[in-house]
């Protein structure tokens, strides 16, 4: 099955996406980054503004993803966790992280990104390692936003990055609930 | 806006670091270990490892609306918003122009106006977007103006802008870029962004260049 979801991200990457100078990529994250720091001085804020930016993005995303791959509905999470990682990522950012730590209830995954593309060439000041700065807090932004679109809640957060000294960068995702499709007010 | 960044051939750190500014005092041997076990690390790369690399324009085109939407926000006025945008494209610039300079096989430093917005045109557009710059050419009116057009500008191709805001113009960002690369070379300069749509080109977008008098009076030493 995860080998369908990589042939599948592979030929949307290599077909059906224009590409850019993933520098040019890097640099405007990190000029953004640097001017919510200038802006805020306080780095837990500038988190949580990153998340924000990242569930405004991943609202958006979703329809790009699901209008471009043209897959259906996933059967459980831990499909969802293989889409997102072989087809989603491969897609937007041309790496696959790997699915790592799915708990026994299938309710929990993580993703291991072995390279980040918006934290190459990247060093943090040491106040920022003080304070808890994860530096691409967007992605988690991302991963909430596109996955509360597919009626699914869910909390994602670092646990760990290679930019703080750690030895890999993980996010974990942990799925809150299954949201309900709700009816508009309005209409019968 | 003037910047120390000079094109040498010095291996330099494109550490984000150095334009972060650190907030209160600490000292803690626990973060100085990180910060040691990082700094040999981030020197240790080799600069072209990302080179070539690609990401997908959606990403770039999401990333670019949401820093838009945020500026966007804590701006009053149609000009603070195109100067944080130059802001934000400076500090690209100032980190593009090293790796360019490292990675262009001719090593020798431009020191005449012409050759410097040669540079821009061929080489930085072509590595950051793709492709050339559609054209270069001189002012008329004004010794010191030059412009350089793209027809169908990256950055503003996704961007929709509402009638209220007209006169915006997302190349702002490109305007930044080139900015920061012309003072990194020496050629200081103001660079604003233009749209002039033509038929085929609604999206077209001009750079201009003003340089300052000093670089004139450089050239004309030089002549």
């Amino acid at each position: 099955m995860t080998k369908q979801y990589k042939t599948l991200g592979d030929d949307i990457w290599k077909n059906k996406v224009e590409k850019i100078n993933a520098e040019l990529f890097t640099l405007t994250y990190g000029s953004i980054v640097a001017q919510l720091v200038k802006d805020y001085e306080d780095f837990t804020e500038v988190n949580k503004q990153l998340e924000k930016m990242g569930y405004n993005i991943g609202t958006r995303l979703i329809e790009d993803f699901l209008a471009r791959s043209g897959v259906g509905r996933c059967q459980d999470f831990r499909e969802t966790a293989e889409m997102v990682s072989k087809v989603g990522f491969k897609m937007f950012l041309n790496i696959t992280p790997a699915v790592t730590n799915i708990s026994a209830d299938g309710r929990e995954f993580s993703l291991v990104l072995d390279e980040n593309p918006l934290a190459e060439c990247v060093e943090l000041p040491d106040q920022a390692l003080v304070d808890e700065l994860w530096y691409s807090n967007i992605l988690c932004g991302v991963l909430r936003g596109s996955l509360e679109m597919v009626q699914m809640q869910v909390d994602a957060f670092f646990v760990t990055d290679t930019l703080r000294g750690d030895d890999m960068t993980e996010i974990r995702v942990k799925l809150i609930r299954y949201l309900e499709e709700e009816v508009p007010a309005g209409e019968d | 806006m003037s910047s120390s960044a000079s094109a040498t051939s010095r291996l330099s750190v494109m550490s984000m670091a150095a334009s972060l500014p650190s907030v209160g005092g600490y000292s803690s041997a626990a973060s100085s270990i990180y910060a040691k076990r990082n700094t040999t690390n981030i020197l240790e790369r080799h600069l072209n490892k990302t080179r070539g690399t690609e990401v997908s324009v959606n990403a770039f085109a999401f990333l670019f609306s949401e820093m838009l939407q945020y500026t966007q926000k804590r701006v009053n006025g149609i000009q603070d918003l195109e100067r944080k945008l130059n802001e934000l494209g400076y500090r690209v610039g100032i980190r593009a122009l090293d790796l360019l300079v490292w990675r262009d096989k001719n090593s020798k430093r431009e020191t005449r106006v012409l050759g410097m917005l040669y540079f821009i045109h061929t080489t930085v557009w072509k590595t950051m977007f793709g492709k050339q710059a559609d054209s270069l050419e001189k002012s008329t009116e004004n010794e010191d103006e030059y412009m350089i057009s793209d027809n169908d500008p990256m950055v503003s191709k996704f961007i929709s802008i509402p009638k209220d805001v007209s006169q915006l113009n997302c190349g702002a960002f490109m305007a930044g870029i080139v900015e920061a690369i012309m003072d990194g070379c020496q050629f200081p300069s103001r660079v604003t962004a233009h749209t002039v749509p033509i038929d085929s080109f609604p999206l077209r977008t001009t750079i201009l260049i003003k340089l300052d008098r000093e670089v004139l009076d450089r050239e004309e030493q030089l002549k």
